[in-house]
């Protein structure tokens, strides 16, 4: 922090971008400290991506001006930025799945550089940074914790002055968090400014200097983290009181209806992941949560359970009894097991449909909406409508297109559409993945109701605060295998995090630490 | 006599071989960047046109056989135009780029069927084509063979061993990724897919001017097709593709000689050559390497550059 002076590392004035009628940035003016840790925070969609890509020349600026160390730049490339000493570690990972470890990192570097001596600078950043990593190892094989080290290991090849991080611990075990703030800190010590875009307030608490809240492009708040609350930090970036959520009381019964039993699949994928020996239950009026960090299985669970992927032993899955494990999805449908899966659009439902027509992908034959194969049509417009209305959903009614909804008021659409099927058991998937907060209470509140009418539902996220927050029991899914359930009110976020770094995270980190000593 | 015959059915193999390995090499540069081209038996044909045709006016092969190139590259230059630019899709376009070359092949060609073309001379190479067998087989070929084995090679070198094989293979990855990190797609892909064309061509002018020394309408007979499956055979690895148009290569020759031991039509034997590549390329997608091919991740899908 040498040159703390009172020169800005980087100083935004009036950026202002927009895409077509969509303002996405509006007027933002903030400035970034050398050695800073500074907090972007903000809700999905408040303009905090398009500001970051405009910093690192993915994307221009309509209006306004950045300054880099005090003078006037145009960052007209991302290459232009990483010569001025920016660097960005994206939320999707930009890697080469088929490529090495070395491979993509040396695509991310401008020029030609040696390969043999790119490898040993590999080594030696991540010995000193305490960021593991084997330069042969092809990327398909990594973890996701590890995949991000080699996009933070790329940057730091660069030495680079401002260090972007875009979500960087949404895929992240709570162990693997903590290694990345040790990290982090050390850079910032070094003189490093780091750009940490989170909506996470625990963490921004926990890591950060200052923090600029967006609330629907435009700043609506700068604080000191450290001295601001985290509810007032939230009430910045929601703009309105937070709601409570309704816990309804435990209706749990000891009658499961859904149960899985030593359900094993081997997945066709070539970065897929075998599920082994996956055992569960799941009670009337239960919602039984299965957390674990992205591309550990859940994938292929969701479809073995929803019957996208039917199996050869109709036992390993009972619907109240029944063996349904050989049915098919619509089958499966009929006997009353509805499912949402994880991305909406495309999988959950089609775009250029309009939402009428959506409602006959899962609730042709459980609701009537076609008879003899006739579509009937003013069945599925008023089932329609009454899933626009009881969920909310802002849409110019049942003959909107899904493309033209919100990301949101797809999803609370979905939900609602296999919810008002009343099924008796509900998978679903990332239930409010990149939704809005008002959009995720709504659908954790139809779950809720769902459940007290005595329907079991499994909620496969990522997002281990909304299970601890939503579900009665959880598991864990390491690897396609599946921990022991814990009943959530008793269960620590120290235990569940090392069931989700589990094996996986000792498998992998060994040889790669080996193999660095070795070097 | 043994010997003689040996040395015959080899050359011819390696004959047979050469025009598939020439446009299956080409083509598995262009699938590597993620482009697919369905044009590979209009290209073919446009090379063997030209190739011909420049040959017979300018009496100089070597004019020939660099006009194939051009004209092949020159055909997929249409080709990147439509899918690359205008973001046509790529199979119909590809598909049309086949019926096209067929059609304008065939016109270009129409005054010149019939007529003969001297042969490309064999490119001896000193003391080693003096070897018993091996000699003639390996070392007494014409310049197209020697090219299309340095050709694989080269591929092969590019692709494992320069950092722009590397960028091409990073593009038919994840064109999305390689855009951010700021890597030509666009450029990339144009370049691949010319020098796809150009590999096509050369081909088309291996048949014409040395494989049946003469222009004839659709005489590449369905050997584009082939290609195309030499690389999915090949698993999108430059060696492997050789092994399989050397094996495709053999099945052909070998169906020529059965047909004068076993009486059974003649048109079973010509359906062999490519009812073995329908059976290796379904042994190969239904059997335990199911999925775990390595085809391109992005291969056949248009990159549009955010604006």
């Amino acid at each position: 922090m040498q040159d703390a002076g009172l020169t800005p590392r980087l100083a935004l004035h009036d950026i202002s971008k927009r895409f077509q009628s969509v303002v996405a940035n509006d007027g933002i003016s903030f400035s970034v400290e050398p050695g800073q840790v500074h907090a972007l925070l903000g809700e999905n969609g408040a303009g905090k991506s398009t500001l970051v890509k405009i910093i690192y020349g993915v994307l221009e600026a309509d209006e306004g001006r950045i300054l880099w160390d005090g003078r006037p730049v145009t960052i007209s490339s991302p290459r232009r930025a990483r010569e001025l000493g920016i660097g960005m570690v994206f939320q999707h990972f930009s890697l080469f799945e088929a490529m090495t470890v070395l491979e993509n990192i040396a695509l991310g570097i401008d020029g030609t550089p040696d390969l043999k001596e790119l490898a040993d600078r590999i080594v030696a950043i991540s010995r000193k940074y305490g960021l593991p990593l084997d330069p042969a190892r092809e990327i398909h094989t990594l973890s996701v914790g590890e995949r991000q080290r080699v996009e933070i290991v790329r940057c730091l090849l660069q030495n680079p002055k401002l260090l972007i991080m875009d979500e960087p611990t949404s895929v992240l075990t709570p162990q693997e968090v903590g290694r990345l703030f040790v990290t982090l800190r050390q850079l910032s010590d070094e003189g490093c400014s780091i750009l940490y875009i989170s909506h996470k307030l625990q963490e921004i608490k926990e890591l950060c200097h200052h923090a600029t809240v967006l609330r629907g492009g435009k700043v609506v708040g700068e604080c000191d983290p450290a001295v601001e609350t985290a509810r007032g930090m939230a009430q910045l970036m929601i703009g309105a009181e937070l709601k409570q959520l309704v816990r309804r009381v435990g209706t749990t019964s000891q009658e499961p209806r859904l149960t899985v039993a030593n359900l094993k699949l081997r997945s066709d994928d070539p970065f897929g992941v075998d599920l082994t020996n996956i055992s569960f239950e799941g009670g009337a009026g239960e919602i039984f949560g299965i957390a674990g960090v992205a591309g550990n299985g859940q994938n292929e669970l969701t479809e073995a359970l929803a019957g996208e992927v039917t199996l050869h032993t109709p036992t390993t899955i009972l619907l109240d009894g029944k063996p349904i494990a050989h049915l098919n999805a619509e089958q499966r449908r009929q006997q009353g097991l509805c499912s949402v899966p994880e991305e909406r659009n495309g999988h959950a439902s089609v775009g250029e449909m309009t939402l009428a027509e959506n409602t006959l992908l899962t609730a042709r034959n459980r609701l009537g909406l076609a008879r003899q194969g006739i579509i009937q049509r003013r069945h599925a417009r008023g089932f329609a409508k009454r899933i626009i209305e009881n969920f909310g959903v802002k849409a110019s009614g049942p003959l909107a297109l899904a493309a033209t909804l919100s990301g949101g008021n797809l999803q609370k659409f979905i939900v609602g559409r296999e919810v008002l099927q009343n099924p008796e058991v509900l998978i679903i998937a990332q239930p409010t993945w990149g939704v809005d907060a008002g959009a995720a209470a709504a659908i954790h509140q139809a779950l809720f109701k769902l459940a007290q009418s005595g329907a079991a539902i499994v909620v496969v996220s990522q997002d281990l605060d909304e299970l601890l927050v939503i579900t009665d029991r959880l598991a864990v899914i390491n690897q396609g295998r599946l921990s022991a359930a814990v009943t959530t009110a008793e269960a620590s976020i120290d235990q569940i995090g090392l069931l989700m770094g589990g094996l996986h995270g000792m498998d992998h980190d060994k040889p790669a630490e080996g193999a660095h000593h070795a070097v | 006599m043994i010997d003689e015959s040996i040395v015959h059915i080899s050359s011819a193999v390696i004959s047979a071989s050469t025009p598939l390995l020439f446009a299956a090499t080409g083509e598995l540069i262009v699938e590597r960047s993620g482009v697919l081209n369905l044009g590979v038996e209009g290209m073919m044909l446009m090379g063997a046109v030209t190739g011909f045709a420049t040959t017979v006016t300018t009496g100089s092969p070597v004019l020939g056989i660099l006009a194939a190139a051009a004209a092949g590259a020159a055909l997929s230059l249409v080709f990147a135009v439509l899918t690359l630019t205008l973001m046509a899709n790529q199979v119909a376009t590809g598909l049309a780029l086949t019926i096209f070359g067929i059609g304008i092949s065939a016109l270009l060609g129409s005054g010149f069927v019939g007529q003969p073309v001297p042969a490309l001379p064999k490119l001896d190479i000193p003391v080693l084509s003096t070897l018993p067998v091996i000699g003639p087989v390996l070392f007494g070929q014409d310049g197209l063979v020697y090219l299309s084995v340095v050709m694989t090679a080269g591929s092969a070198w590019f692709l494992k061993r320069t950092h722009t094989g590397m960028k091409l293979r990073a593009i038919g990855e994840s064109a999305q990724s390689a855009h951010s990190l700021g890597l030509p797609v666009i450029r990339m892909r144009y370049l691949a897919t010319l020098y796809g064309g150009a590999a096509a061509g050369l081909g088309g002018a291996f048949l014409s001017l040395s494989y049946t020394p003469m222009w004839m309408e659709g005489m590449t007979s369905g050997r584009g097709w082939i290609a195309l499956a030499l690389v999915v055979f090949g698993s999108w690895r430059p060696w492997r593709v050789l092994a399989g148009a050397y094996l495709f290569g053999g099945v052909t020759i070998l169906q020529l000689h059965a047909q004068g031991v076993v009486h059974l039509p003649a048109q079973v034997f010509s359906m062999l050559p490519y009812l073995a590549t329908i059976a290796v390329l379904t042994a190969i997608s239904a059997g335990p390497w199911r999925g775990r091919l390595t085809a391109p991740a992005d291969l056949g899908k248009p990159f549009r550059p955010p604006v």
